[in-house]
């Protein structure tokens, strides 16, 4: 699995024995705060440390941005991050100054720590605040912990179909929202279910394969690490209706972090979230909260800024900690 | 069923009102009650065998993750994580509710078996109560 946009952000922990306790303090943290580009041609890619070139202005009327931030976790208020809406503040404030206003948001999932109208309430009302025209979201698992999500659908599930899904078409970009949170099995991971299946299966059909598909869910959609539930169990068979397609995009949430892969023509994504960080796979003895120094919290927080070139055949995802400046 | 038992002192005296009312109707042992239903959690200890017995909730584990027990036990959770966790029957018998940071929940139960649950933010959280006779 590829983890450069890990090395180059600096995603460093100290991996010695005096290590990781989550709940305390890292001591050693390097981090570089530099945005990374991948870009990808004709399935092979290449990757160049962002620069001022972003942000000339979008000249091709179908060239477009949109960003992606995650797990807001609105209500929680541990040590890891004692006000999660200073942060998501933080995060639009970095979304409103970028060169171009993206076309919209993608947020996926746990907007909310424990489902509470409030959290919901406080959330959309922080958002509001967006050069965003448009959010779009998919729930996490803390979205769904009232009676299997009705207080998120009750919100955001206007058009959706089952426990939240649907697709939308966006200057000829294909997106597909996907609940992976839902009716989760013991001892299983994230899970679509045969109804949203059939249902992915279908709508992607009368697609042409020249079509850039963009597929968001909140657990990832491939297995990062079974042990702390970073996967999805039948996450395959999703994949396997947009092999035929010459650009996929995945992106999802959940761990806190940025992870990347590419698998043939599929570029899967990460984003980081905005409340607090959770640690590497295997580095902590769970995927808790990760507490870090206060004046570092910046650095493990983040936007992702996802641009879309016509003349390109993929998409290009950057990923800026909420301290990096551009 | 919904578990109704969270550290709240309001629960707690309401607790204590119902539990007396109960033992007053009911005059009998609660052990040939059956199990499951919803009164249960809300009767506060009438017998040795109801002494309440503990699972820790932490680091994304359930602590001891395997429990045995005697028909009768009050077996309660306790979730130490800072973050939430539930306890769901994979049978539907008992159902936390999302379980914050020193929230817990409690579950009598009546009848011998072997009770599987998990945590349903966190799946891969597994355990089970064997129930004696």
């Amino acid at each position: 699995m590829d983890n450069h946009t890990e090395k180059s952000i600096g995603h460093v922990q100290d991996l010695s024995n005096d290590g990781v306790n989550r709940r305390g303090f890292l001591k050693c943290m390097a981090w570089a705060g530099t945005g990374l580009v991948w870009t990808m041609s004709g399935g092979l890619s290449a990757s160049r440390v962002f620069a001022k070139t972003h942000g000339k202005g979008a000249s091709k009327t179908s060239d477009f941005s949109f960003v992606q931030i995650s797990d807001s976790h609105i209500g929680f208020d541990k040590a890891a991050n004692p006000d999660v809406t200073v942060t998501l503040q933080t995060a639009i404030n970095k979304i409103n100054a970028l060169p171009d206003a993206p076309d919209f948001i993608i947020h996926t999932g746990d907007l909310s720590h424990l489902s509470k109208p409030s959290e919901f309430d406080t959330l959309d009302q922080l958002l509001r605040g967006t050069s965003a025209k448009q959010i779009y979201f998919v729930p996490g698992e803390h979205d769904m912990l009232t009676d299997n999500g009705e207080q998120y659908l009750q919100r955001y599930g206007k058009g959706t179909k089952g426990n939240g899904w649907y697709s939308f078409d966006h200057k000829g970009v294909h997106f597909v929202g996907l609940v992976n949170v839902a009716n989760l099995k013991a001892g299983g991971l994230g899970s679509l279910g045969h109804e949203q299946l059939e249902w992915l299966e279908d709508d992607l059909k009368p697609k042409s394969s020249s079509t850039p598909i963009v597929l968001f869910a909140h657990i990832p959609l491939w297995t990062i690490y079974s042990d702390w539930g970073w996967g999805t169990d039948d996450s395959e068979q999703a994949l396997s209706y947009v092999k035929r397609f010459g650009s996929v995009t995945v992106l999802n949430g959940h761990i806190h972090q940025v992870m990347q892969k590419i698998e043939g023509k599929i570029s899967f994504h990460t984003a980081m979230s905005t409340a607090f960080p959770q640690p590497a796979p295997g580095t902590a003895p769970s995927a808790g909260p990760m507490k870090v120094p206060a004046e570092q919290l910046q650095r493990v927080l983040g936007i992702a800024d996802v641009n879309y070139v016509v003349s390109g055949t993929s998409l290009a995802v950057v990923d800026s900690a909420l301290d990096a400046s551009k | 069923m919904k578990g109704t038992c969270k550290s709240r002192t309001s629960n707690s005296a309401l607790t204590l009102t119902i539990g007396l009312l109960l033992i007053v109707l009911s005059g009998r042992s609660s052990a040939s009650q059956p199990s499951g239903s919803a009164i249960h959690n809300l009767v506060p200890a009438t017998n040795s065998s109801d002494a309440g017995t503990e699972i820790k909730i932490d680091n994304f584990a359930f602590v001891p993750g395997a429990l045995t027990v005697k028909t009768g036990t009050r077996v309660i959770w306790v979730n130490h994580d800072d973050i939430p966790h539930t306890v769901d029957s994979t049978e539907g018998k008992f159902r936390s509710g999302a379980l914050d940071t020193d929230d817990h929940f409690q579950f009598l139960f009546m009848d011998p078996g072997e009770y599987q649950f998990f945590c349903r933010l966190h799946p891969k959280m597994t355990g089970k109560i064997i129930v004696q006779p």
